[in-house]
């Protein structure tokens, strides 16, 4: 009598790689920009990181319950966005906002539309926009790293033409973008604490290089042309350092889901994203333009995705529709 | 002479596990079994007819099975004995394939006819080689007659040598070109002479670098390519970055050459033709001997096996007596491949036959060849990356899933060459070469339904 033998299509072997090591790698990458934000803004930050991933967790399970949906909280993707939604937030943000944020990244921006891997915006950055545009005062309110003060402006806001709130503030050095030293949300402030978990997950293969680079380089680019009060003597270094644009850059707009799965296509993202930023940053009333560019080149994703497939291996270009 | 280049490559591909267990171990003659079982398809192409009758007796390179058809190629008799039965039987590939069943004597007696060929021009070389019943050994099986005669206005000027042999587990390619890299030698000396080609690339993945050496060692011996490389030819030894699938043909070709095998079409077509370390030493022998392909060399190996090994085969062995010569299983296997473990093919029986194209088999314990749940796709584009063609694997899987045959059709579900590579580096462990299979055979019904309908 024949053994049953498992008969299935090839490949029969597949790799380690895992949906739940990938968010494992993310959180280990968060680590020290979550610890330079408790380290400048002290224990309320850590409770507020607390507070958002607690909301996702629970908002993610009571969903998946309650539509009947298999529970995907091991994958570790609502802790995920947890962080992010929290290292996006001021804080001093009221606890009840920051939880509120987390259900509406969780349960509107992600399980409503299918769960992982559908969510047609970033869940994190779509809830702090919701949140900006609910409660704009409580989603504005600085911290003072240095003086615990509430009521400090941000790098951009300082340097943000014609906005007098701001305008004896003094402007802070280099140095003080880089390590976090200034006013601004939980995670977003020290840019070495951030470039750290960058070089993990570029190591690890979690994010490419596509994105960031060319995010980051575009905005470069144009604030040097036209961030200055004369063409090409803009100051790109303070507009890269400060902000959210590296933990925009290297965190937010490389969410797998949102971004475009061809090598061109992320190109395309990493320079619109790029360009949408300058231009709010230096053109409208808003300081900052990170969330609002990567949100609306989100959306753009699946056009992207469709003009950019690539051309089959010893395929032709399309030129001539007539086959 | 032979000189090396840096490791070439090619876009996409994964890493794999090596799992080189058996690269130490030398080829071990199996024992004659009792009985052979010998498909009348072994080969792309057309079935062969058989020619003997059930109570025939057949002795050793006798012609069992022929076709009138081109693309085709004569399956011969591994045994001296007696014709058992002629009749459908379980094929490797599932189904069942009109075979000859061969009760062996135990004589091995020879066919009267197996002399070694009388070969003046190319024209009989190739009808040389159309006999002997050689298709590619690499494991695709396509006849190598038909290989060799492009059709009238392609010209192939590189002859391209393949011993990458990518795939974790199998090292036959490997042992062939350790323990007879003189035959190797010998037959690219005879293609050179008969085919005229202007250039021989040898290409062996840089995890092999004894047999690098070993071939280049050999080939600066060998007095016919030494002649040959004086009137003009070039031979290069390339080493190639060990990356899958860098012995799929068209990535071979890519890495070695530069040339890029238009979708749809030939290796011809970009004037190369590639072919396996142990086709070009199997016409080497032929030539000498005139017997035909009926030895095979199979890696054996997986979690499930007690003697892992490379052990010399008749073909038409059933594998439970391949399994039972390396020392029969140590654990209760639950999965046995023909093949690799990337593009191997599962069976359900043991009592299917080692063919031409075998080259390993594997048999994988319960935790081997238990693979983890499919779960939702987080677009993260690593299929799109690793496909070596550059497919976007994850959109054909999602229209598949739907079965939208237009847009299957559109995102070129039949350029895949079904390597693998996209579900191996899958973190959701979609079933995505699976689902392109689905596709191809869906993007056919309609085609015929299409034809039908006209």
């Amino acid at each position: 009598m024949e053994k049953g033998y498992i008969v299935s299509s090839s490949p029969h072997i597949l790799g380690r790689n895992s949906t739940s090591k990938i968010m494992r790698d993310v959180l280990i990458a968060l680590i020290p920009a979550a610890a330079a934000g408790i380290y400048y803004f002290g224990s309320r930050a850590a409770i507020v990181i607390a507070v958002t991933v607690l909301s996702c967790v629970l908002s993610e399970y009571l969903t998946e319950k309650i539509l009947k949906r298999p529970n995907t909280v091991s994958d570790l993707s609502a802790v995920v966005t947890g962080v992010l939604l929290a290292l996006n937030l001021p804080p001093s943000i009221p606890f009840w906002i920051a939880a509120v944020g987390g259900a509406a990244a969780i349960i509107i921006v992600k399980q409503i539309f299918g769960g992982i891997g559908q969510n047609f915006m970033n869940p994190a950055l779509a809830a702090r926009v919701m949140l900006i545009l609910s409660w704009p005062v409580a989603m504005t309110r600085w911290t003072d790293p240095v003086t615990d003060a509430v009521s400090a402006a941000t790098p951009l806001a300082i340097i943000k033409k014609g906005a007098e709130a701001a305008a004896d503030a003094a402007k802070p050095e280099y140095m003080d973008l880089l390590l976090g030293n200034v006013a601004g949300c939980i995670g977003e402030t020290s840019v070495i604490a951030l470039l750290a978990g960058a070089v993990y997950l570029l190591a690890r293969k979690v994010i490419s290089f596509e994105i960031p680079l060319t995010y980051i380089f575009t905005v470069a680019i144009l604030t040097w042309i036209l961030g200055g009060d004369v063409p090409f003597s803009g100051d790109f270094i303070y507009h890269i350092l400060a902000g959210g644009l590296f933990i925009g850059a290297f965190f937010m707009a490389t969410d797998y889901t949102t971004s475009p799965v061809t090598f061109k296509g992320r190109i395309i993202m990493g320079v619109g994203c790029g360009l949408l930023t300058s231009v709010i940053r230096l053109y409208t009333g808003y300081p900052e333009g990170v969330s609002f560019s990567i949100l609306i080149m989100n959306i753009t994703v699946p056009l992207i995705d469709r003009y950019t497939v690539p051309v089959v291996f010893g395929g032709v270009k399309k030129r001539a529709r007539a086959d | 002479m032979p000189f090396r280049l840096r490791s070439k490559t090619f876009r996409g591909g994964t890493r794999v596990p090596h799992r080189k267990n058996t690269s130490g171990c030398a080829t071990i003659k199996t024992d004659l079994p009792v009985k052979v079982i010998i498909p009348m398809l072994q080969h792309i192409g057309a079935p062969c007819v058989p020619v003997v009758a059930k109570g025939d007796a057949v002795k050793v390179g006798q012609v069992i099975g022929n076709s009138e058809k081109y693309v085709s190629s004569p399956v011969h008799s591994s045994v001296s004995g007696t014709v058992s039965a002629v009749t459908p039987l379980l094929y490797a590939g599932g189904g069942e394939i009109m075979s000859v069943e061969i009760t062996t004597d135990g004589k091995q007696e020879i066919h009267e006819s197996i002399k070694p060929p009388q070969v003046t021009d190319r024209k009989s070389f190739v009808g040389a080689v159309a006999a002997s019943g050689l298709v590619g050994l690499g494991g695709a099986g396509f006849p190598t007659h038909v290989k060799l005669s492009p059709p009238p206005g392609m010209n192939i000027d590189t002859l391209i040598i393949n011993g990458a042999e990518c795939e974790p587990y199998i090292t036959s390619d490997f042992r062939e070109m350790v323990e007879n890299a003189a035959g190797i030698t010998e037959g690219i000396g005879i293609l050179l002479e008969m085919m005229q080609y202007e250039r021989v690339i040898i290409g062996i993945e840089d995890n092999k670098p004894e047999a690098i050496n070993i071939i280049s060692n050999e080939i600066i011996k060998n007095e016919i390519l030494r002649t040959k490389t004086a009137g003009g030819s070039r031979i290069s030894v390339v080493p190639l970055k060990s990356r899958y699938p860098q012995g799929a043909e068209k990535m071979l070709i890519y890495a070695l050459t530069g040339r890029k095998v238009p979708s749809g079409k030939l290796p011809a077509d970009v004037g190369t033709l590639v072919m396996n370390v142990n086709s070009v030493s199997f016409i080497a022998a032929y030539m000498k001997t005139g017997m035909p392909l009926i030895r095979k060399r199979v890696t054996v190996d997986g979690s499930a096996v007690a003697r892992p090994g490379n052990y010399d085969v008749l073909i038409g062995t059933p594998l439970s007596d391949v399994f039972a010569a390396s020392g029969g299983f140590k654990t209760e296997p639950a999965k046995i491949l023909m093949g690799g473990p990337m593009m191997g093919i599962a069976q359900y029986s043991l009592q299917t036959s080692v063919l031409k194209h075998t080259n390993a088999l594997l048999a994988f314990d319960v935790k081997e060849a238990t693979l983890p749940a499919e779960i939702a796709c987080i677009r993260c584009g690593k299929c799109v990356y690793a496909c070596p063609v550059g497919l976007l694997p994850i959109y054909i899987n999602l229209h598949v899933l739907k079965k939208n045959t237009d847009e299957i059709a559109k995102y070129k579900a039949n350029d895949c060459i079904e390597c693998g590579c996209c579900s191996y580096v899958c973190p959701a462990k979609r079933r995505l070469v699976q689902s392109i299979r689905l596709g191809k055979a869906i993007l056919k019904n309609s085609q015929n339904k299409a034809k039908a309908g006209k």
